[in-house]
């Protein structure tokens, strides 16, 4: 078994365009949710967003490329660069043979499938662009990646509803941990912000019009987010090696499924999976500091991963902080613990705890430490990344401060 | 425009090429247009000339459609212009 490390990071939210840009607003509590501003807003009654503005995809790709990149595909390469910039790695021979990429994704190329469809149903084209298949497919973001870069290891894509990265970079943690590769790029990527993503989401009536107040007594519901978050997982040695920079150490991880219901959370199967990921990690919950919550916003998600941490935790559960930083970035679906364990590394590696921003009201049903509104200063040699996914498949990191 | 110069603007495009660096017997390998940049040809060619062409990427020896210099597509849309049209 080998240590495990990340050496790399990069992301696209409604936050920022890189990683020190998230962790800054991370830090100063910043609301990246706004208005939504694309075709058709005025046929939702959902109309607010974690969307990513300001991006010009012609800055990074030819039209050759654009030609064949999603949205969802663009975020993920955008930070896929910075990850593995930072990680100073370069991909040849053996390491190149060996390296392989494992994305989350539960929408895939979801603005494709809505703007084709629209071509063919509403304006009644019969034809359609050539690429609309290598477009839409969930793996395309994995395998663009893998081009771009020459990695020729083991790539593929899984998608798990909202728990997606997190299934993803556990998997690739398993990879590197088991010897069968030294060298993953792992994270996940999301773009379900269109009209037809966010209609089919609207007909839940979980959503939020106003804001996304996780773990507030006047909570009402999630708020959609997009983006992207892409790791470089290396094998320790590895890196300590060749005197790589590393931001932390993932040392565990769990995976559980609820087996019970198709939408409604389990605390059963939220507390086998955090319980799972330190037992994973050998690590005992006294030395947890900071969780990042599923933290939807949602009044049964909130209610029941609080109730999980405190069945965990006992009397320590009132020692740690747990904060939701889906209250700034918007809930990035198949992305989201990708986007999170940003927070995860900025509490292990520079002792910041990212807040949950518009927390108005003390809930009884959440009384724990939620680090409302404000990041705090701590020192946090432990954390937890959780995510709870619709059809109860939950996915639980563990990570420790280098 | 005349097909010829509407074809060759398609072909150039796809190629990144200059329109006057396309000549009639310039053949798609021969402009660096690689299997899925010939599906995007065509799919433009339908779009600009509003027909269908036969084109069949699995085996495009096999087609309905001589791809195999730009003269060729020209001719080949004329044709399918005449009886699409």
């Amino acid at each position: 078994m080998h240590r495990v490390v990340i050496t790399g990071a990069g992301t696209i939210n409604a936050l920022a365009s890189n990683v020190p840009g998230t962790m800054q607003a991370m830090r100063d509590g910043v609301c990246g949710i706004g208005p939504l501003d694309f075709r058709d807003t005025d046929r939702l009654s959902i109309r607010i967003g974690g969307q990513v503005h300001g991006f010009t995809p012609e800055n990074h790709f030819n039209r050759q490329q654009l030609s064949l990149y999603d949205r969802f595909t663009q975020f993920a390469l955008v930070a896929a660069r910075e990850a593995i910039v930072q990680s100073g790695l370069t991909f040849d021979d053996e390491l190149a043979m060996r390296t392989g990429v494992i994305l989350g994704t539960a929408g895939g190329g979801i603005g494709t499938s809505d703007d084709n469809y629209r071509a063919v149903y509403e304006e009644g084209k019969n034809r359609v662009h050539p690429f609309v298949v290598p477009r839409l497919m969930n793996s395309a973001a994995a395998s663009h990646i893998s081009m771009e870069w020459n990695l020729q290891g083991p790539s593929f894509t899984v998608s798990t509803a909202c728990a997606s990265s997190n299934h993803a970079m556990a998997q690739a943690f398993a990879f590197v941990r088991s010897g069968v590769s030294p060298v993953m790029i792992t994270g996940g990527s999301e773009s379900m912000l269109c009209f037809g993503g966010v209609k089919a989401w609207e007909g839940l009536r979980v959503m939020s019009r106003d804001a996304c107040r996780p773990f507030s007594a006047n909570r009402n519901g999630m708020v959609q987010g997009e983006g992207a978050g892409i790791f470089v997982f290396e094998e320790y040695e590895h890196a300590k090696a060749r005197g790589a920079d590393i931001l932390c150490e993932v040392s565990g991880f769990s995976m559980t499924s609820d087996a019970s219901d198709i939408v409604m959370p389990s605390r059963d199967g939220a507390v086998r999976a955090m319980r799972g990921a330190l037992q994973n990690a050998g690590i005992d919950r006294s030395e947890v500091g900071y969780i990042n919550a599923h933290g939807t916003g949602t009044a049964a998600n909130d209610r029941t991963e609080c109730a999980a941490v405190r069945e965990i935790f006992g009397s320590h559960a009132d020692a740690l902080m747990i904060s939701s930083t889906k209250s700034m970035h918007g809930h990035a679906i198949g992305a989201t613990g990708a986007v999170e364990l940003l927070a995860c590394i900025m509490a292990l590696r520079d002792g910041v705890v990212a807040p949950t921003i518009g927390h108005e009201q003390h809930d009884p049903e959440c009384d724990l430490d939620v680090v409302p509104n404000e990041a705090r200063e701590a020192r946090v040699t432990v954390a937890l990344s959780n995510a709870f996914a619709f059809g109860g498949m939950n996915a639980v990191l563990a990570l420790r401060a280098v | 425009m005349d097909i010829e110069r509407q074809v060759i603007e398609i072909i150039a495009e796809q190629a990144m090429i200059p329109p006057e660096d396309v000549h009639l017997d310039s053949t798609p390998e021969s402009l660096g247009i690689d299997s899925l940049g010939l599906v995007e040809s065509i799919f433009a060619i339908e779009e600009t000339f509003d027909i269908s062409v036969p084109f069949n990427a699995n085996n495009p020896e096999e087609s309905d459609f001589d791809i195999s210099s730009v003269a060729q597509i020209v001719a080949g849309i004329k044709r399918l212009k005449a009886e699409q049209g």
